[in-house]
């Protein structure tokens, strides 16, 4: 159990890593999925986004 | 040496916020350069504002303490905060944001409900809470600062904030990515480089692995639960509800939460940035709260070996630099044959300071981590670096870490400055072109206050808590845990259930909100003890006894709200259709 103490903790262990391979695997297969147009409604939510960066 | 490299570190972040500024000026130029964030950019950037130097030197010597069963929330952060929020949430957050014309968490909730009284209630809440984790943060960071330079506590909290409130008044609050993906890179090369250093060092994976599971725990420890560093705590005893529910799950689940995060999900141009995006997340966590909370349990290993021959304190087994000069120990029938003839008088019962009128003996004989860190949960990390690793590594993680630090709290002081101005003042206010009017005056006023009310925060809150207890990892739980219950089942709902009503979501928040903050009050020990109300009130420390008193708010604030917020809305009126159908606009799938 790679010298450590208990199952549970082992477990942890492995899963920290399963879990950053699993999100690694996910993001590259879907590299180039779900890619969508610039609408209307995105250009106005960025436009109004940057007024609101201005007041702060 | 490492103010110069501090000072460059500086120029750079300044001249990369610079930039930023330059490009968000024009509107136009914001459309093109604003809509184009690289994936790694948007990951490294949500990232950087996601770790701390709470996660770092607070929970990483929290590990030092509870040992590697924290590597849980390294899986709850990657999983859950990456993998389920990104997918689950981010999209949906992302393109429900655009349809509602939402730049704001509170706002968002607030649109999808039709209700000012939700935007309004979450801002205040924002903003009346958030100082508590802003405040953890700067207490993380001046923390290391204390011990790096060898300065007293409140003059490195001074220091640094001073550099948070310049970066944060020059730009820092931007939104320029490019800042914070700087810093993130930053933090992954410090990370990596400690934990190769740490397994080289320690004589490689499974041996030190192997050494940290042969430590045994003291009697007081032991007497809580501890059942070894590379061991879960007993079922059920007090350190397995602390590290469980209160530390695991807390924050684990409370990031989901965070209104200082889920604003991210938006900036990006598709679900595509966000796929990508999910890659770079996972592994960068890893990197952080994973080498955080592998280093953190095995500093005792090098604290109790003392390879380097660093000089301890005989008395207090503390690293002299931090003995704290005072060591008090109880009396009792057990150990007053062991001080008689040091403290002719003592009887059971007495308090006697063993280091009164005695000089500082050296012995280079090691101690567990959170001896030799003189009692202090969060000078682990920092003491650990500072001797075990080389002075180039501790001039790097201090970048590592001013990085972490900046990067949370300017994301933190902006949520908390829209909190006051957009989601409060702006919508109490009757004329909106007034409102609009004085809007810029009102943000800086709310970042203003709640800098100088997070300042305030980090300097009484290690002086209220004893020494001993993790107060950063502990402030982020308390502020995790009040998001989980007033806000996940509102947002959970906002995303995925059309059947609730405004009113549903109302009681809700205000029952998950109540419930928090009762237990916070009257039940959770720590907490109510510190805070003394219910000692005043009824005469007693906490309402309820153990294992109550341990278990952290949002197991009971979070199915509260649930339950509440589904019930209540079986029996109010429905958003209208029309509605509902243009939140859920492209959601169907």
């Amino acid at each position: 159990m790679l010298g450590l103490g208990d199952v549970w903790v082992f477990m942890a262990y492995l899963l920290c890593i399963a879990s950053a391979i699993l999100c690694a695997v996910y993001g590259f297969v879907k590299w180039n999925d779900d890619e969508e147009p610039y609408t209307d409604e995105a250009k106005r939510w960025v436009q109004e986004e940057a007024e609101i960066e201005k007041t702060l | 040496m490492t103010i110069f490299w501090v000072f460059v570190y500086l120029v750079i972040v300044a001249f990369l916020g610079y930039l930023g500024y330059r490009h968000t000026k024009g509107a136009s130029d914001y459309l093109v350069a604003g809509r184009k964030v690289h994936p790694f950019i948007m990951a490294l950037s949500y990232g950087a504002t996601f770790i701390s130097t709470s996660a770092i030197v607070g929970f990483g010597g929290a590990a030092g303490v509870f040992g590697m069963g924290l590597l849980y929330l390294t899986f709850l952060n990657i999983f859950v905060g990456i993998f389920i929020a990104f997918i689950f949430f981010g999209k949906r957050t992302r393109r429900m944001g655009y349809h509602l014309d939402a730049h704001t968490f509170p706002e968002l909730l607030g649109r999808r409900f039709q209700s000012p009284f939700v935007q309004k209630f979450a801002g205040i809440i924002i903003f009346l809470f958030m100082p508590l984790y802003a405040a953890v943060v700067l207490i993380g960071a001046a923390k290391y600062i204390e011990q790096q330079f060898a300065i007293d506590y409140a003059t490195a909290l001074l220091f640094f904030t001073l550099i948070v409130a310049v970066y944060v008044i020059m730009g820092g609050l931007k939104g320029v990515m490019y800042t914070d993906a700087f810093q993130g890179s930053i933090m992954a090369i410090g990370m990596l480089t400690l934990i190769i250093f740490t397994y080289y060092d320690l004589g490689g994976i499974i041996k030190s692995h192997a050494d940290l599971t042969a430590l045994t725990p003291p009697p007081p420890l032991a007497a809580k639960g501890h059942m070894g560093w590379t061991s879960m705590p007993a079922l059920g005893s007090d350190f397995w509800w602390t590290l469980v529910s209160t530390i695991i799950m807390g924050v684990g689940i409370g990031v989901l939460a965070q209104p200082q995060l889920v604003v991210r999900f938006m900036t990006v141009k598709s679900n595509r940035e966000l796929n990508r995006a999910v890659a770079i997340g996972g592994i960068f966590i890893l990197l952080m709260t994973g080498v955080a909370f592998t280093s953190g349990a095995l500093s005792n290993v090098w604290f109790t070996k003392n390879e380097k021959g660093v000089k301890y304190c005989e008395i207090s087994g503390a690293i002299l630099e931090v003995c704290p000069g005072k060591k008090v120990v109880k009396i009792d029938e057990k150990n007053i044959e062991k001080f008689k003839a040091q403290f002719k008088d003592i009887k059971p019962g007495d308090e006697i300071d063993l280091h009164k009128g005695i000089p500082h003996k050296e012995t280079t004989k090691g101690s567990l981590a959170i001896v030799a860190a003189g009692g202090v949960v969060e000078n682990i990390i920092p003491q650990f670096v500072k001797h075990a690793m080389p002075h180039w590594f501790s001039i790097l993680f201090m970048l590592t870490l001013l990085a972490a630090a900046m990067s949370t709290l300017s994301s933190q002081f902006h949520a908390m400055g829209t909190a006051i101005g957009r989601d409060f003042y702006m919508q109490i206010l009757k004329d909106k072109k007034a409102a609009e009017e004085r809007s810029v005056f009102i943000n800086k006023m709310g970042i203003g206050v709640t800098i100088l009310v997070s300042l305030t925060l980090a300097y009484f809150l290690p002086v209220i808590y004893s020494k001993g207890e993790a107060i950063i990892a502990r402030g982020t739980s308390i502020f995790f845990g009040l998001c989980a219950g007033t806000f996940l089942p509102a947002y959970i709902s906002a995303l995925y259930l059309k059947r609730i009503t405004k009113a549903g979501v109302v009681a809700g928040m205000l029952s998950g909100f109540t419930v928090a903050f009762f237990w916070l009050v009257f039940v959770l020990e720590k907490e109510a003890i510190a805070i003394g109300l219910c000692q005043a009130l009824f005469g007693k420390p906490t309402l309820l006894s153990s294992p109550w008193t341990m278990v952290d708010p949002m197991f009971i604030s979070f199915p509260t709200s649930l339950v509440v917020t589904l019930v209540v809305s079986l029996f109010t009126k429905k958003l209208s259709e029309e509605h509902v159908a243009h939140c859920f606009q492209g959601l169907e799938k």
